[in-house]
């Protein structure tokens, strides 16, 4: 049976061979087709030498999450294919370096062989090593052009793009291409079972990481100041953030409109943004999990002090250094409730790389509104993998939220006394003062220690417990600041329902999707952040049984749920994913349909 | 404490060319122990401060944890300042300083603070050269939580308690110095026709100046056998030079003969004027700075006084080339650059 743009196609490299910029150039040509795609790069935690992945799903529905079961297999690395044979689906293909021969013993009966010799051609035809490994690649994706129907004009363009100024380069790769496309012209004329035609459904759409999203999201939004300490797979979003900045934040003069500092440790650069934006700059700094853990202390310092601060947590599979290199939806306990003592913060939950260029301008948003920390809770996945997404719009007419501080003349004008920690408007967030803002008026002492509302020390009880009942005057008003959720009902009356959120939208989307085809479909809600509103509370009291999908092992967001809403957690029926690899709708249609059955025999 | 300082000031007390008087430059009642060092460090910083003409809100005073971290409420009432968290104030002092270039900021740390928690963020804003004041309050022990013996106890040292530290000290003023430190001072609570000079030069250096201050413990560490008591310093010190400050405007009127005096020029053009009482030292030079440090411990000195600096060195801002208004100023008219280049950036990403 033909299958035309609904496969698995996967990439077995050597991680530092280059081959991710060739194969970035093959998702990229199926996108250009006007056809969805998602690519996900699984790649171990190293530099050089070791096995990585890259998987692309081509889809005519849109369905972008992952799919496990591999149609096509690219295998270029003599490590890892034992594993590699084993992982791809009866009638699938195969497609290997037959400079070396493969005796039969070692194929499999049910899977199709496609024996290119890209050593051998690659020898014969360059002198430079690096360019035999380089071009070897390019050959590859010449051979898939003409084997699956991409369009020749296409990567010659992208390829153009590519080498803009180092045109020399671009007659090279496009020959190299060509040696693909002519030996499986001559060698396998036939044609396979897998195909892709042009479409029309990524029209306007743009493809990005979320980390690049964030980055530019943080140069919008108005950050001047980040602060940060190298962690996969954080890294790239400070790395977006300078090199947008670069672009776009450096004056006539030369002159910077940013400060990147790179810290000594996670520790510092919270300490940093805290210190920044105590002095009224946007600040932010972008970590994983083990950054977290470091930083607990100083979150602690902006919740109590209430200092803004954004912390975008990229998260990666825990717990300790865990897989550095897998995707995980595990830090959502850690920073809801981080550090010591009676803390919460508000977490922002995007799902696609707009949602992250929109939210981190967001949190920047919220944080001076709510002068608290603010997170924006991201992973690996949405973080380092490229994604097709909406491109990202900007009203003109925004204006930072920048809260409540006061001017100089404003404390000219104040008719009574200034309290730092004053409740004025009855909305638990008092009025701040900036560091040099007025000769003699308005200047306080900051402290992590208790203090009254004009900000004096205090070890009085009372006073101390005020200060603590005032902070959830303001937890009331953050609960209707942050993003509410997405709502997407059944179109008949259900007492099912399944809540999800972040990357794990994707496969949830195609598992209702698929839910509804068999007549069983049920309401969903897309969670956009933490603290919930009483449309999360209704939602949860309105259904029976409630599937909370997720990617962790304990069940932080149910465990959340339960605990801020106070609801029955019999109700709560727990899907889960957490082997490192970014969920799929197949497993959770497994586990829905494991406990409905359970329901069926009792 | 139970009492309020009095609010009563005399009406014809001196004013500066700001028109503030020193009251004006005081804080809060001290809490620390009477006879604390701390507090005649906060009075030398009240003291620069009046007499340099300072704005009191255009400084922003830092600290982490400890009795040092406590006295910024005691010097500068009408400044803002940030007490933070326990080791951490240099990374908070680097990130304000990064929002707002314009401030002085003036940090004030502890041996506790700075030479075991804080070690490595005080290595770290040295390498980068922040433009800050960074005095440590060293009294060799944990005050707050009763008088531990802190890593810079010299060996051998005996505290209250009977207690022999086993351990050599951290020598705070030799490390800085060694991290590339731009300025770098040393001088005893005790002594503030020393310290309000230093004090002054450091507000005026150009990047990161530190100054160590030996500062007794009056009530964990002030007995015999300690290494930071009055008397023990008082007898041990020894000092690099005499040291005066000379702003860009002051007529320089004193007279010494040639070769006694060595004068520094600072960035802005004023004068540090030492009357050096040392050979072989030259503070401008790091090795020399290095060796009369080393020369003095071997002596079981302590050597006080400007010890190194240099003016030239780019600090942190100057490194990255920011913008003279403060970043915390600007507003989304320089910040967002708009739709049409979000636009043009969607195009290249299709």
């Amino acid at each position: 049976m033909v299958k035309t743009n609904d496969f698995v196609i996967r990439f077995a490299n050597v991680n530092g061979t280059g081959s991710a910029s060739a194969n970035f150039l093959f998702a990229k040509a199926v996108f250009r087709m006007g056809i969805h795609i998602s690519a996900k790069n699984i790649f171990p935690s190293n530099i050089q030498g070791l096995p990585t992945w890259y998987e692309v799903r081509v889809n005519d529905k849109g369905y972008v999450g992952r799919r496990a079961g591999i149609d096509f297999m690219v295998a270029v690395n003599p490590q890892s294919f034992e594993q590699d044979t084993k992982d791809v689906e009866p009638g699938g293909y195969f497609l290997y370096d037959s400079t070396r021969k493969l005796y039969d013993h070692q194929k499999r009966p049910d899977i199709h062989y496609i024996g290119i010799p890209l050593m051998e051609m690659c020898n014969n035809e360059y002198t430079d090593p690096r360019q035999r490994q380089l071009f070897k690649n390019i050959i590859y994706v010449g051979a898939l052009a003409e084997l699956l129907g991409i369009e020749f004009n296409v990567l010659e363009d992208l390829l153009s793009e590519q080498f803009a100024g180092k045109e020399k380069l671009i007659p090279l790769n496009v020959r190299a291409l060509q040696m693909g496309v002519n030996f499986i012209k001559e060698n396998h004329p036939s044609p396979i079972d897998l195909r892709l035609e042009r479409r029309d459904n990524t029209k306007g759409k743009i493809i990005i990481d979320g980390n690049a999203a964030c980055g530019l999201g943080a140069i919008y939004g108005g950050a001047t100041v980040a602060a940060w300490y190298p962690i996969t797979p954080s890294t790239s979003v400070a790395q977006a953030f300078e090199s947008y900045a670069e672009q776009l934040r450096i004056d006539e003069n030369g002159k910077h409109l940013y400060a990147v500092v790179q810290a000594e440790d996670e520790l510092a650069a919270m300490g940093m943004v805290i210190g920044a934006g105590w002095n009224g700059a946007r600040a932010f700094t972008a970590t994983s999990g083990p950054g977290v853990s470091l930083m607990n202390e100083f979150i602690g310092l902006s919740y109590f002090a209430e200092i803004p601060a954004v912390l975008i947590d990229v998260q990666r599979t825990g717990p300790s250094t865990g897989m550095p290199t897998r995707t995980q939806q595990s830090d959502l306990m850690e920073v809801a409730y981080a550090s010591h003592g009676d803390t919460k913060h508000p977490v922002l939950l995007p799902a696609n790389p707009k949602e992250c260029f929109e939210m981190t301008a967001e949190c920047l948003d919220l944080a001076d509104e709510l002068q608290t920390l603010v997170v924006l809770l991201t992973d690996l996945d949405l973080g380092m993998n490229d994604h097709v997404s909406d491109a990202f719009e900007w009203d003109d007419n925004r204006k930072y939220k920048r809260g409540k501080v006061l001017s100089a003349d404003d404390l000219d004008n104040l008719k009574e006394r200034w309290g730092r920690y004053l409740d004025v408007d009855g909305d638990g967030i008092p009025y701040r003062t900036i560091p040099g803002t007025h000769p003699s008026k308005g200047s306080y002492f900051t402290r992590g220690t208790s203090r009254n509302e004009y900000a004096a020390y205090t070890e009085d009880g009372n006073e101390y417990k005020k200060n603590m009942d005032r902070l959830l005057v303001k937890w009331e008003t953050i609960k209707n600041k942050v993003p509410g959720p997405e709502f997407i009902p059944a179109e008949e009356p259900t007492s099912m329902g399944m809540i999800f959120f972040g990357t794990t939208t994707y496969s949830a989307e195609e598992a209702m999707d698929q839910l509804r085809e068999e007549g069983r479909a049920m309401d969903a809600m897309r969670l956009k952040a933490f603290p919930f509103n009483k449309d999360v509370q209704q939602f949860m009291e309105s259904h029976e049984v409630v599937f909370v999908i997720e990617q962790n092992r304990d069940a932080q967001m149910r465990s959340l749920i339960m605990n801020e809403l106070n609801i029955n957690p019999a109700k709560l029926v727990s899907v889960l994913n957490y082997d490192g690899m970014p969920i799929t709708a197949a497993g959770i249609l497994e586990q829905i349909e494991q406990h409905i059955q359970k329901i069926a025999i009792a | 404490m139970s009492y309020l300082k009095p609010k009563f000031r005399h009406p014809h007390l001196p004013k500066n060319e700001l028109g503030y008087t020193k009251t004006e430059y005081e804080g809060s009642l001290s809490t620390l122990c009477a006879g604390c060092g701390h507090d005649s460090i906060s009075a030398a910083i009240v003291q620069a401060c009046f007499e340099m003409n300072i704005a009191p809100h255009q400084v922003a005073k830092m600290s982490g944890i400890g009795c040092s971290s406590k006295t910024p409420t005691y010097f500068l009432g009408n400044s803002h300042g940030f007490n933070s968290v326990h080791g951490r104030m240099p990374s908070v002092a680097t990130g304000a300083s990064m929002a707002n270039k314009k401030l002085k900021y003036f940090g004030v740390s502890g041996d506790g603070d700075s030479a075991s928690i804080g070690m490595g963020q005080f290595a770290h804003v040295i390498r980068r050269n922040l433009n800050m004041v960074y005095i440590v309050m060293n009294n060799g022990c944990y005050g707050l939580t009763k008088g531990q013996d802190s890593a810079t106890a010299d060996e051998g040292s005996k505290n209250k308690t009977g207690h022999i530290n086993p351990f050599q000290a951290i020598d705070l003023a030799s490390l800085a110095i060694e991290l590339g430190a731009t300025f770098v001072a040393q001088s005893f609570s005790g002594d503030k026709h020393q310290l309000i000079p230093l004090i002054k030069a450091a507000m005026e250096h150009n990047g990161f100046a530190f100054i160590n201050v030996i500062s007794p413990c009056v009530t964990f560490n002030n007995n015999v056998g300690s290494t930071k008591s009055y008397d023990y310093v008082r007898e041990h010190i020894a000092a690099t030079s005499t040291v005066d400050f000379v702003p860009t405007h002051d007529e320089i009127t004193t007279t010494y003969s040639e070769g006694e005096i060595k004068d520094i020029a600072m960035h802005d053009g004023s004068i540090i004027r030492l009357k050096k009482l040392t050979n072989d030292w030259d503070p401008e030079n790091r090795l020399s700075a290095a060796s009369a440090m080393q020369n003095a411990r071997a002596n079981g000195e302590i050597l006080t006084g400007l010890l190194y600096i240099n003016e030239k060195a780019a600090n942190l801002h100057q490194t990255f080339k920011t913008t003279d208004i403060p970043l915390n100023r600007l507003t989304e008219k320089e910040l967002c650059p708009g739709s049409a280049t979000l636009s043009e950036l969607m195009k290249d990403l299709q």
